[in-house]
């Protein structure tokens, strides 16, 4: 798609396409799920989200599978962004005034790409944190075929895999915070695909100036 | 009796407090198996079987007495045969029936996230409850000794219940009757434990076999299943006894550490992002152009 396919009209900017935005529903149904199974393995105070899911022992069985989808999904955004998602000199400007952005004052925030250096934070957290997951996950969907004199395999994947978990889950809160709470238009650009002009503007100045700054006269 | 005999005293995956917990009118009981009178004659795997009615299953051969490398899900009980070489050159049989130890303090139910899957009488019997397994076989890791088995057909994993439907009637478990060489004993922990170390001290002093002990692992709390053995310093020879047996540490850091730090950081993030909206709010709040299709902000 060149820059100026994604001006929409209405003062607005396509942001993500069908195709970005089904794989992030995909990742984020099979995630919830996830999420739900994997608290009631967790603790027993939640032990109860598995019976009201259809019964622990049906979750035990879907959660490897939702797992495999997760990992599809979030293989499929490293593919599409994993290139959007480099480390700048912007991005190293940006933590360093992270806490203006964590304060509202985005006007003194250094000019951030389609994604800013916190996105590609998650992005890069979320990527790792899901091969972590698949590897140890692997193990622990077939304890009994680990031989005995691999069983550090299982020592390891018992503590790698809520570790990573819950490294997810610090992000995820974050990322649920930010899209749907504190960013408004965030949450409707992975709905509708679009955003208006004034919020890419100013929360993405950069990726602004590269599908506008071409075209004479940015409608608003 | 037999009610307060299978009173509760852990229960793996619980929230809240357990029936039997802090009680102590039971003893605890023990199976002891002294090695050193084990002729192998595999009538305790039989009567196993027979007892708790498993199905049989394949059986292999290598030119071995084992015909059956390890316990499965439907064989609780397997005598495993060691040949050992002494100092001298000749041959000795170090023969160990092999099962669930019972242990004082479980690895299977500290690793089970199932509530009432794994049980702990206060009689010290470790019970799997197969109706509340959802079999993730976390039991598997939490084991030091290598007995929960899966059966591959109903996910559901099955171990030795030391007969617990016995001995709540006031019976020896199946094994203890159908020994022809008495080496093995069944009855309350302290008595057991006096006998195997009298056993002991009997190999030591008069038997030649110096390094004669009582194998009952302090790293797992003591077990039910106590042994004699010809040579205590090296259990690894008697099919791979593991020498100091510990819920895998993993697991505990799992169950323990961690399972409190990321309670902590996800109840307190949680906290944490309200506490923020609530202070700083949305980001766009004095911006009218953010949405210029009308949307309220």
């Amino acid at each position: 798609m060149s820059p100026s396919e994604q001006i929409i009209p209405h003062g607005h900017v396509l942001r993500y396409t069908l195709k970005e935005r089904l794989t992030h529903w995909v990742a984020a149904g099979a995630y919830i799920y996830l999420l739900m199974t994997g608290l009631a393995f967790w603790s027993p105070w939640l032990f109860w989200v598995a019976v009201i899911l259809g019964g622990a022992p049906l979750s035990r069985m879907l959660h490897p599978w939702a797992g495999l989808i997760f990992f599809a999904a979030v293989w499929n955004m490293y593919v599409m962004w994993a290139p959007q998602m480099k480390h700048t000199d912007v991005d190293k400007k940006w933590w360093k005034a992270v806490r203006y952005y964590s304060t509202n004052q985005d006007d003194k925030m250094p000019p951030a790409g389609r994604y800013n250096a916190g996105q590609k934070f998650l992005f890069w957290g979320f990527f790792w944190s899901a091969v972590a997951l698949l590897a140890s996950g692997v193990v622990l969907w077939f304890p009994e075929r680990i031989p005995w004199n691999l069983r550090s395999l299982r020592y390891i994947s018992v503590i790698v895999h809520p570790a990573a978990a819950l490294f997810t889950i610090g992000l995820f809160l974050i990322h649920i915070y930010m899209g749907v709470f504190a960013e408004r238009g965030a949450f409707g650009s992975v709905i509708r695909g679009d955003v208006s002009i004034a919020f890419a503007k100013r929360y993405h100045p950069g990726w602004y100036k590269e599908i506008v700054g071409d075209s004479s006269t940015p409608r608003k | 009796m037999s009610q307060e005999i299978l009173r509760i005293q852990k229960i793996s995956g619980h929230a809240g407090t357990v029936p039997g917990e802090d009680t102590q009118r039971e003893y605890k009981v023990s199976k002891l198996i002294d090695t050193t009178t084990c002729i192998g004659c595999k009538a305790c795997e039989v009567a196993c079987m027979e007892w708790n009615d498993l199905p049989f299953g394949e059986t292999v051969f290598n030119n071995t007495y084992q015909t059956m490398p390890e316990t499965r899900w439907n064989y609780w009980n397997l005598i495993l045969f060691n040949e050992h070489e002494r100092e001298d050159g000749t041959l000795m049989w170090l023969m160990r029936k092999n099962q669930c130890m019972h242990c004082a303090e479980p690895g299977c139910l500290a690793a089970c996230p199932a509530d009432g899957a794994i049980v702990q009488y206060t009689n010290g019997i470790v019970d799997f409850q197969q109706a509340n397994c959802i079999g993730c076989g976390y039991c598997i890791t939490g084991c030091p000794f290598d007995i929960p088995k899966m059966n591959p057909k109903t996910n559901r994993v099955f171990k030795c219940t030391l007969c617990t439907d016995r001995v709540s009637e006031g019976l020896e478990p199946a094994c203890i009757k159908s020994c022809p060489t008495g080496c093995l004993h069944f009855g309350s922990k302290d008595d057991m434990k006096f006998l195997a170390e009298g056993r002991a001290k009997q190999l030591r002093d008069h038997s030649n076999f110096p390094n004669a002990g009582v194998y009952d692992p302090p790293g797992v709390g003591g077990t039910g299943v106590i042994y004699v053995l010809h040579d205590a310093t090296r259990p690894e020879l008697y099919g791979g006894l593991p020498k100091d047996p510990r819920i895998p540490w993993t697991v505990k850091l799992w169950k323990g550490p961690l399972k409190w730090l990321g309670n902590v950081a996800m109840v307190g993030g949680l906290i944490g992002l309200f506490v923020h909206y609530l202070r700083f709010g949305p980001k766009d709040r004095k911006d009218e152009d953010i949405h210029p299709g009308g949307e309220k902000s």
